[in-house]
């Protein structure tokens, strides 16, 4: 009787749950649904919740205007650099604070933290100065350069590179590797996870910045994806199925890389927030 | 390290060859060092000091001005629509941190029972935070469009849900966490993991259950993730710029212009780059006055 009833009440908890994960995802299914009909079907009344016939007329008439290519390109440019460029710089200086002696060490890993407290927002006006002063507004560098120093990564990295046991170290350096190549061919192997895991939501996070790009692009053929689709509305006006179909264009790179990437992602924001590690 | 071992030649060439090995390794790890630590001296600490010295001074967005010792502060002081933009940040914090936060423990505690489809479940509350905020505002712009949305269709209801005082805000409130549940409630999830089935099953033995174990095992032993959470929720609640300059550009009548978009609307529209960098560093003391605070009271709790 008492497990019959719990069992009842697991199954209406189970169906609740799926339940309210379709809510969640029916801003998602609604804008797929609108950009697979016509303008006019967008529109109609009364309200049809599936496209009847479905056309990618919509889809056809966003790659066509063009803009959105270029908003592909400048995304994937600036954030595979921003990526490369902050994994590489992290990872390097996170091995010199795990395995080398210098002085200052702790003093620069306390200016790193202290700095977190520093939110990028309070920088903008003299980072767009500086930027400015050296010639780079509405450039890839500039949307590129404010965005590569990432002392949480190397927080993480170093946490990782700490826990490689001391003995591969002497060994490697005991064979004649040098630091290079012992970074390169004992840690960086032994740590790939974590630095994919790392430079998957660095790459999540540059894809969809909208502050920085918004601040130093100024023409629209340098905009981001995040960018350029808030001229979107403006460009199409009531044309929902259009809007809804660069939207869906806009978030399938990110949405795809979560997919694939599903337990990678997870792994990176938990690292990146203390959570695992 | 080798040479200490071999005994071979004269005390003083090795000490030499160990003072060079020294030498090599200061010589390595500056070199890895540098290209982190350049960066970060010219695209952190370097904007960080100029921030301070623009807010003493009246210079333009382009041009360092003259310097005119704490005015731009007492301006601030008095300014209403300084202190206006911080009630609003406020409002909105209110409106999403511990809803947010409360969600994510709902829907992680939901999910995590679940035993079929669990990933797939997991994917979609966790989908809509991996968008980038302009196509969450487009998604959201033709749900509550008052004459063609879905809601509008099936309610009847003809609000101008972003350009009416009384809606603005806590619409851009509930997109913000739409948007954002699914990282509350992958921190929790993984939280809930973590807790050991043993301590359960010990405490059902003790008696407790349902709520009880909710009470007295899953809330407590949560608490750190929970105290996480809320920091960096308030954290990024009072950094809110995207949504608002997206949704409404402050409007109606200001009533969800935050600090940030005023800051903004100072520096890049107005120029008056000396004054909004006076807005930035009372942002950032607010940010860090908070967050000590939060921090203070959570840690005693706990």
């Amino acid at each position: 009787m008492n497990a019959s009833r719990s069992r009842f009440l697991g199954g209406l908890g189970t169906a609740a749950t799926l339940a309210l994960s379709f809510v969640w995802a029916f801003p998602l299914l609604w804008a797929v649904s609108t950009a697979l009909r016509s303008e006019e079907q967008a529109v109609a009344q009364p309200l049809r919740w599936l496209p009847s016939p479905a056309t990618l007329s919509a889809f056809e008439g966003v790659i066509a205007q063009g803009n959105l290519t270029r908003w592909y390109l400048n995304s994937a440019v600036t954030s595979l650099a921003i990526t490369v460029i902050t994994i590489a710089l992290a990872a390097l200086s996170a091995y010199a604070f795990s395995q080398l002696q210098f002085r200052g060490k702790n003093v620069l890993l306390w200016v790193f933290l202290a700095g977190l407290m520093i939110p990028f927002e309070a920088l903008l006006i003299p980072m767009f100065r500086l930027m400015n002063d050296l010639g780079t507004v509405n450039t890839y560098a500039g949307i590129i350069l404010p965005q590569i120093v990432s002392p949480i990564a190397v927080y993480v990295f170093k946490g990782f590179f700490d826990q490689v046991p001391r003995e591969l170290h002497e060994a490697a350096v005991v064979d004649g590797a040098g630091e290079w190549r012992i970074l390169w061919r004992v840690f960086v192997p032994l740590s790939a996870n974590v630095l994919w895991a790392i430079g998957i939501i660095t790459f999540i996070a540059a894809w969809n910045n909208f502050l920085w790009p918004f601040i130093i692009t100024t023409s629209p053929d340098m905009m981001t994806i995040p960018l350029g689709l808030t001229q979107v509305q403006d460009a199409y006006g009531l044309r929902f199925a259009r809007t809804m179909a660069a939207a869906v264009l806009g978030g399938l790179p990110v949405m795809l890389a979560y997919l694939i990437f599903q337990r990678r992602v997870t792994e990176g924001f938990l690292t990146a927030t203390g959570l695992k590690g | 390290m080798r040479d200490t071992v071999s005994n071979a030649g004269p005390m003083s060439a090795r000490v030499t060859r160990r003072g060079r090995a020294r030498r090599s390794a200061a010589l390595t790890a500056a070199l890895m060092l540098a290209p982190f630590l350049l960066a970060y001296l010219l695209f952190f600490i370097f904007p960080v000091l100029r921030a301070a010295q623009f807010s003493v001074t009246d210079s333009s967005l382009t041009e360092t001005g003259r310097y005119i010792g704490p005015s731009n502060y007492v301006r601030l002081v008095q300014d209403p629509d300084f202190w206006s933009s911080l009630k609003n940040t406020g409002y909105f914090a209110l409106l999403t941190v511990i809803p947010v936060t409360a969600l994510g423990l709902l829907v992680a505690i939901a999910v995590n029972r679940l035993i079929l489809a669990r990933n797939f479940v997991q994917a979609l509350f966790f989908l809509p935070y991996v968008l980038p905020v302009s196509v969450v505002t487009l998604l959201w712009q033709w749900i509550l469009n008052s004459s063609f949305g879905i809601v509008h269709a099936l309610t009847g209801s003809d609000v101008a849900w972003f350009n009416t005082v009384s809606t603005a805000m806590p619409t851009v409130a509930v997109v913000t966490i739409w948007w954002t549940v699914g990282f509350n409630m992958l921190l929790f999830l993984a939280g809930l993991q973590n807790i050991p089935k043993e301590v359960y099953e010990a405490a059902s033995l003790d008696g407790a259950q349902g709520l009880g174990l909710f009470r007295f095992i899953t809330w407590p032993l949560l608490w750190p993730v929970t105290t996480l959470l809320l920091t960096l929720q308030l954290i990024s609640s009072l950094k809110i710029f995207a949504q608002v300059y997206i949704l409404t550009a402050g409007g109606p009548f200001n009533s969800t212009r935050v600090v940030l978009e005023y800051m903004y609307d100072t520096a890049f529209q107005n120029l008056d780059a000396g004054y909004a960098s006076a807005i930035a560093v009372a942002f950032f003391v607010v940010i860090l006055l908070v967050s000590l605070l939060q921090a203070a009271l959570l840690s005693r709790r706990a």
